[in-house]
């Protein structure tokens, strides 16, 4: 973990350092999504530009700068407390970077936060979804929220979910952690979002679950979505362009 | 786009807030159980006079109902922090100061209405004529809202706070005083036969201002709450 004073030079320590380095895996780097059947056009991209966020006086990572297109999928790595999911709460505009910016189609996010939360969809650490609620009740207030999906249909979501359905009508808070993290991830098939923010998508989740976000992931960068999560998990995507994103090194 | 509407938006979180409220119907009762032991404690600690009963009346009323607009308070926002559902409030692309209002609204229709029905009961009980029973239920109706706008921009201060709860009551208490005073004066002058227009227009006043800032504050305080 690489902690600097705030009163350092931030930019010129990075330089130095080298300690965030952006990484692209080789072997699919060819390999472009295939079909875009989202209706969206190519200018859709995310940027940060010289991130860095300090807490108590110190910085957790300074002079980030990453940037990712449709179709492609950023994996955020780091050791416990390197600002993983500070990064994540960052691009979703929750948290203010103490420097630099995050940029949606080259403008920054403040500029018109509704206009970018209508392209997002954020699975946090907490899963976001009411204890008392069922899973199709909390997945329905979901889509009344935000920018539902044309075919948007939360029993359909469950089931592709896998989640048995008799836990349908049962609400969320006696579901296991497993199941509540498959309800939240509903979400992310509910809503017609551009950008997917996870935050360690694999928690709580058997192989099976796992393979599945896999394959939502892949069909979300296939389909021209953008994807941006951290794991400590190896993701097998297949077909997609993934970027590797090393924090705290 | 087949965006919600904000409107939409604003109906959704009310109805969602009810209803976890009505599944949750301990949480909503506490408070109220509170107002009518704490109201109905004062006529056994006290001599018993009708005439000492009628007088301390208004203040105990509404002393109590204000305390128990604090204890339900703290709910506002605190499940909704701890599950992460705030979080997925503030990234909706419609106006947050908005949302804020339907849940505040939620909020004062299961802990301020509740009030309103419970207060001509324990009214009667200190020995409050029709008239005070009137005005009563006039300055609940127009200040209890209060209660719930500005409370809700202390919690949303709070909210991300181990041991908020004493630094909630501190800051909002003092915001409670100007309510408190016209209310209650409101309801002793009512008593004595006197005129409460005054009163009443400034509790209106101050149900106005409030329902126009609080949320937009609020909004903001969450929003630094979450950074």
């Amino acid at each position: 973990m690489v902690i600097r004073s705030a009163q350092s030079n931030s930019r010129m320590l990075a330089n130095h350092m080298g300690y965030l380095q952006l990484y692209v895996s080789g072997p699919f780097d060819a390999l472009k999504p295939a079909g875009m059947n989202h209706s969206m056009d190519d200018s859709s991209r995310i940027e940060g530009v010289g991130l860095a966020i300090s807490r108590n006086d110190r910085y957790i990572f300074t002079d980030l700068n990453f940037s990712l297109e449709a179709g492609q999928i950023l994996q955020v790595e780091g050791h416990n407390g390197s600002g993983k999911t500070t990064m994540l709460r960052i691009l979703c505009g929750l948290t203010l970077p103490s420097e630099g910016e995050v940029q949606w189609r080259g403008e920054n996010i403040r500029k018109n936060l509704a206009e970018y939360c209508a392209q997002l969809a954020y699975v946090g650490h907490a899963p976001g979804i009411k204890g008392e609620l069922t899973p199709l009740e909390n997945l329905d207030f979901a889509k009344t929220m935000d920018r539902p999906r044309k075919d948007a249909d939360a029993e359909k979501v469950l089931e592709r979910l896998q989640l048995p359905a008799f836990c349908d009508d049962v609400p969320c808070h006696n579901l296991s952690a497993g199941q509540r993290r498959r309800v939240a991830l509903g979400r992310l098939l509910m809503l017609d979002a551009r950008l997917w923010v996870l935050d360690e998508p694999f928690t709580a989740l058997d192989p099976g679950g796992r393979k599945l976000v896999e394959e939502l992931l892949s069909e979300h960068a296939q389909a021209g979505g953008m994807a941006v999560l951290t794991t400590h998990h190896v993701v097998n995507l297949e077909g997609c362009s993934v970027r590797q994103l090393q924090l705290g090194t | 786009m087949n965006e919600a509407s904000p409107g939409a938006a604003f109906i959704s979180v009310l109805r969602r807030d009810l209803m976890l409220a009505y599944r949750h119907r301990a949480q909503i009762l506490n408070p109220l159980l509170f107002f009518v032991i704490v109201v109905s404690l004062f006529p056994l600690g006290l001599d018993p006079e009708p005439e000492l009963l009628h007088t301390i009346a208004p203040g105990v009323i509404w002393v109590a109902a204000l305390l128990a607009a604090m204890l339900s308070l703290d709910n506002m926002f605190r499940s909704d922090f701890d599950d992460g559902s705030l979080e997925q409030l503030l990234l909706t692309p419609h106006p947050l100061p908005l949302l804020v209002l339907a849940k505040i609204v939620a909020h004062w229709l299961t802990s301020g209405l509740p009030l309103l029905v419970l207060a001509p009961v324990l009214g009667m009980l200190l020995n409050l004529g029709n008239e005070s029973l009137f005005s009563l239920l006039a300055t609940l109706a127009l200040g209890t809202p209060v209660l719930s706008l500005i409370g809700s921009i202390g919690v949303a201060l709070t909210v991300g706070l181990r041991g908020g709860g004493v630094l909630l009551s501190l800051l909002i208490l003092p915001l409670f005083i100007p309510v408190l005073i016209f209310a209650a004066n409101a309801v002793g002058n009512a008593g004595a036969g006197l005129d409460i227009t005054g009163q009443l227009a400034f509790l209106g006043s101050l149900l106005a201002l409030a329902s126009a800032l609080a949320p937009l504050a609020t909004a903001a305080a969450l929003r630094i709450s979450l950074n």
